[in-house]
C-alpha cells in the first residue's frame, strides 16, 4: 500500500502500552464527566471502564475510576492534563498490578435457559460468592463482584450457557492498609 | 442589604474591576442587555469588528502587544461558533482572552432555540475553562475567576456563557476569596527548589556545547522575563536560538543570536541544535515544526526544561532536568546565584566553547538565509529587508497571516522588543494578522503596526477593514502577492509533483480599488526600483493602508528542513532539492 502523503510524521517508535487505573477527585458540577472524558478523546487516549459518582455530598466531591491503556509517556500525560483541568483535585494513577491497591468491579448477568444450564451456569459463579438477586424457572439474575479480567473469562465462559444480558460498572480502586492517596 | 444590580451591570462591575479598557466584539439577540449596559461605563470602550473571528484575533493582538488580557463579547449561536477559531488559536499560541457570549434564556437551553448552541459544549476543547452561568449570584465569582485563569499559570482563553435572562435578573455584586488558587497550572506550588538551580548552573558549566533554545513563554512572562534572558546569555556567552513564537525577546541582531530554528530556521541554529551537548529550553514546547524527525532529535545532548505547564515537559521529548516555573522567576534565581559564585565565568569558559562557536561561525558562512536577488521583479525576502530597514529605526509592531510571507517575515524581519510580533504559530490560522494588527493599534494607537501578509490569507478576514476605517486605525497591510498560496503550492511542488491543485488564485481584487472601496490608502509596487519609494509612502500615510507588492510567483521558502529529515539535513535552496525526497519522506513534511 503506498502510503498517504500527509504533512505531519508518522510514529517511528511504540513503547509498551499497559492498563493503568486512573482515579480523579473532581468537584461535582456541570459539565465535568465532559471535560474528563472529552480530554481523553480529544487527546486520543483509551477508555477501556469508567465509573462515577458522587462521595461526599458536602463538598460536592466525585470520584471518577477510569481504566486505561498506554504508554508510560502517555500515561504521564494523562495525569498530567488532568490535573491542569480546573475542577480536578487530584490524580491518582495506578498500576494494574500493584499489590498495593485494591481493585473490583461489579456485574450483573442475566442467564437464561434450562434448568440444567441454569444450574451449571450458577456454579461458575460460585467461585466469584455470585449473589443471586431474581431468579425463575427459566432465569436468573445474579451480581458478582470480581476483577475485570476475571468478569471478562466468566461472561466468555456463561455465553454457551445462556447468558443473555450484562450490565457491568467498570472498575473502582482503593490502596490498603490506612493510607489515603494524597497529592 | 447590599444594592441587587442586574446580569449585565455585574458584567461590566467585573470588567471594571479588572480594569478592562475595551473589549471587542459583535452584538445579537441574546448579548443585547450587556449591550445596552455599555453606554452606562465611559471607562470601557466596545470595538465593533466585522466577524466575530476577527473581533476574537483584535482581543488577542491587544494582549499578545500590551501584556494585558483581551476582551471578546459576542452573541448566541453564530457569534459564538464563529469565535471559536480565534479561542482555539488563543488557545495553542498561549494568549490570555475572556469571551463572553450570550445565550438564549435559560428555560430555553435545549429546545433547538433561535440561535442556539451549545456553546460550553463546543468551546470546551479549546478554553482552558468555561462556565455556562445559571444563577445571577454566581457571576461574579464566575467573571473574577475567568480573568485570574485567562491570565495565571500559562495563560489561555476562557469562555462564560451567559443566558439572556440572567442578563436580566438581579444579583449581588461580591467578590468573595478565590477559591482555585492551589492549581492553576495543574500543579500545588511554583517555589523554585534551589537544587533545581545548582543542577542548571552545573550543567551551564560542564558543557562545551551549550545551546539556549527559547519560545513564547518567555514574551509571556512578561518584558522582566526577557531582560534576564539577555543577562543570562551574555553572563555565560552561549549561542541562542528562538521558536517562531518566541522572536523579540532577544534582539535579533546580536552577535550571539543564531536565528530562527524549526522547519524554516536557519542552518546554523538547527546544526547547532542537532549538536549540541547541552540544550536549555526556556519556555518553548518542542513542538513538530521545531524539532524535525523526532528519534534523530538533538541526539547527543542533556537537555534542561523550564515551562510553567507541567504537561508540556516530557510530551514529545525526554529531559534531563525538569522545572515547572515562571520564566521570570526561575531566571531570577539562577542568574543570582551564577552571579554569586561564578564571577569569572565568561573568561573561564571562552576556551571551552571557542571551538563550538567557531564551529557555528562555519554553519553561518553559508548565510542560509540568503536569495538570489532580482532586477526585474521583486523577491518576497528582499520586499521584508526593505520594510525591516525602512522601519526599524521606530518601535514597530508586526502581525503576519500563516504562510510563505509569515516564515518570510521571521526571518528577515528583526526583533529586538518583546511584544513586538503577533503571529498564528499553533494553530496557523489564515486571516490572524489583520484584526491582530487592529488589536495591536489600539494598545498602541501611535506606533507603526504592519501586517505583513499573503494574498489569499489577508481574503480571509478582510472585511476588518472596515473597523480600521471606523476607528481611525492607520494599520499598513503589506501583501507579498504571488498569487499562489505559496506554502501550499512550495509543499505541492516537492511533495505532489508539481500537482498544484487549486493554490491558484484565479480571480483575485484588484487591491488598490479595494482599499480606495473602504476608504483606506492603495498602493502598489512592481518593481524593485520604486520598492523603497513606495513603502516609504506607506509608512508615512495616517491612515490605513493596503500596499500591493507584487512579488515573485514561484519563489520558495529557504531554508527548510525537508520530509523526514533530522535538523543537520536541511535544504537551502532550489538546487539542494534535486535530492528526491524519499517515499517515506513524503509523509512526514
Amino acid at each position: 500500500m503506498p502510503k498517504p502523503k500527509s504533512a505531519y510524521s508518522q510514529p517511528t517508535k511504540f513503547g509498551k502500552e499497559d492498563h493503568h487505573i486512573i482515579v480523579v477527585w473532581v468537584d461535582n458540577e456541570a459539565g465535568v464527566l465532559a471535560r474528563v472524558i472529552g480530554l481523553f478523546s480529544g487527546r486520543g487516549y483509551n477508555i477501556e471502564s469508567l465509573a462515577v459518582a458522587e462521595i461526599d455530598k458536602k463538598k460536592h466531591l466525585s470520584r471518577i475510576t477510569i481504566v486505561t491503556k498506554g504508554t508510560p509517556e502517555v500515561i504521564q500525560q494523562i495525569k498530567l492534563q488532568l490535573g491542569k483541568l480546573i475542577p480536578v483535585h487530584k490524580v491518582a494513577d495506578f498500576s494494574r498490578n500493584d499489590p498495593k491497591i485494591l481493585f473490583k468491579e461489579l456485574a450483573l448477568l442475566k442467564v437464561v435457559g434450562a434448568t440444567k444450564k441454569l444450574d451449571k451456569a450458577k456454579k461458575l459463579c460460585k467461585k466469584h460468592d455470585g449473589l443471586i438477586l431474581d431468579k425463575t424457572k427459566k432465569s436468573f439474575v445474579i451480581q458478582v463482584t470480581a476483577l475485570r479480567r476475571e468478569i471478562d473469562k466468566l461472561v466468555v465462559s456463561l455465553k454457551p450457557l445462556g447468558l443473555i444480558s450484562v450490565s457491568r460498572t467498570g472498575a473502582v480502586a482503593m490502596t490498603k492498609g490506612e493510607e489515603v492517596f494524597t497529592q | 442589604m447590599p444594592k441587587l444590580l442586574s446580569g449585565a451591570e455585574i458584567v461590566f462591575k467585573a470588567l471594571e474591576d479588572q480594569k478592562v479598557e475595551y473589549i471587542f466584539g459583535y452584538p445579537g439577540g441574546a448579548v443585547l442587555p450587556i449591550y445596552d449596559e455599555l453606554k452606562n461605563h465611559k471607562t470601557i470602550k466596545h470595538i465593533l469588528a466585522r466577524h466575530e473571528q476577527g473581533a476574537g484575533h483584535a482581543a488577542e493582538g491587544y494582549a499578545r502587544s500590551s501584556g494585558k488580557p483581551g476582551v471578546l463579547l459576542v452573541t448566541s449561536g453564530p457569534g459564538a461558533t464563529n469565535a471559536v477559531t480565534a479561542l482555539t488559536d488563543a488557545y495553542m499560541d498561549s494568549i490570555p482572552v475572556v469571551c463572553i457570549s450570550g445565550q438564549v434564556p435559560t428555560h430555553l437551553i435545549g429546545t433547538d432555540a433561535f440561535q442556539e448552541c451549545d456553546t460550553t459544549g463546543i468551546t470546551r476543547p479549546c478554553t482552558k475553562h468555561n462556565w455556562l452561568v445559571k444563577d445571577v449570584n454566581d457571576l461574579t465569582d464566575i467573571m473574577n475567576q475567568a480573568f485570574k485563569i485567562a491570565t495565571t499559570g500559562r495563560p489561555g482563553p476562557v469562555l462564560v456563557d451567559i443566558p439572556k435572562d440572567i442578563q436580566f435578573n438581579k444579583g449581588i455584586y461580591k467578590v468573595s476569596k478565590n477559591k482555585l488558587e492551589k492549581k492553576l497550572n495543574g500543579t500545588l506550588t511554583n517555589k523554585i527548589n534551589l537544587k533545581d538551580v545548582d543542577k542548571f548552573i552545573e550543567m551551564i558549566k560542564k558543557s562545551s556545547k551549550p545551546i539556549f533554545y527559547t519560545g513564547g513563554g518567555v514574551i509571556n512572562s512578561g518584558p522582566k522575563a526577557s531582560e534576564f534572558l539577555r543577562e543570562l546569555v551574555s553572563l555565560t556567552g552561549f549561542p541562542i536560538t528562538s521558536t517562531l513564537q518566541g522572536l523579540g525577546a532577544f534582539p535579533g541582531e546580536d552577535p550571539q543570536f543564531l536565528g530562527m530554528l524549526g522547519m524554516h530556521g536557519t542552518y546554523e541554529a538547527n546544526n547547532a541544535m542537532h549538536d549540541c551537548d547541552l540544550m536549555i529550553n526556556i519556555g518553548a514546547r518542542f513542538d513538530d515544526r521545531i524539532t524535525g524527525k523526532i528519534d534523530e532529535f538533538s541526539p547527543k545532548s542533556k537537555k534542561i526544561h523550564i515551562d510553567i505547564d507541567p504537561s508540556s515537559i516530557g510530551k514529545n521529548v525526554k529531559v534531563d532536568l525538569a522545572i515547572t516555573s515562571d520564566v521570570t522567576e526561575l531566571l531570577q534565581a539562577v542568574i543570582k546565584r551564577f552571579k554569586e559564585r561564578n564571577k569569572n565565568f565568561i573568561e573561564s569558559n571562552k576556551q571551552k566553547t571557542a571551538k563550538w562557536w567557531s564551529q557555528i561561525d562555519k554553519w553561518r558562512e553559508k548565510k542560509s538565509l540568503n536569495f538570489i536577488n532580482s532586477k526585474e521583479t521583486i523577491k518576497p525576502q528582499h520586499a521584508v529587508q526593505r520594510l525591516y530597514e525602512l522601519t526599524k529605526h521606530q518601535d514597530t509592531f508586526i502581525t503576519t497571516e500563516v504562510g510563505q510571507h509569515q516564515m518570510w517575515a521571521a526571518q528577515h524581519y528583526k526583533f529586538n522588543k518583546p511584544n513586538r510580533w503577533m503571529t498564528s504559530g499553533g494553530l496557523g490560522t489564515m486571516g490572524y494578522g489583520l484584526p491582530a494588527a487592529i488589536g495591536v493599534q489600539i494598545a498602541h494607537p501611535k506606533k507603526l503596526v504592519v501586517d505583513i501578509a499573503g494574498e489569499a490569507s489577508i481574503l480571509m478576514n478582510i472585511q476588518e477593514m472596515s473597523t480600521a476605517i471606523q476607528y481611525r486605525l492607520p494599520v499598513k497591510i503589506f501583501i507579498l502577492n504571488n498569487e499562489y498560496m505559496g506554502m501550499v503550492r512550495q509543499w505541492q511542488e516537492l511533495l505532489h509533483d508539481k500537482n498544484y491543485s487549486e493554490s491558484y488564485t484565479e480571480a483575485l481584487p484588484d487591491f488598490v480599488k479595494l482599499a480606495e472601496a473602504y476608504g483606506a490608502v492603495g498602493i502598489r509596487a512592481k518593481t524593485p526600483d520604486e520598492l523603497d519609494e513606495k513603502i516609504k509612502e506607506m509608512i508615512n500615510t495616517d491612515k490605513p493602508v493596503i500596499f500591493d507588492c507584487v512579488v515573485d510567483k514561484v519563489e520558495n521558502c529557504y531554508p527548510m528542513i525537508p520530509s523526514g529529515k533530522p535538523h543537520n539535513q536541511m535544504l537551502l535552496g532550489p538546487e539542494d532539492e534535486k535530492e528526491e525526497v524519499s517515499d517515506e519522506g513524503k509523509t512526514l513534511v
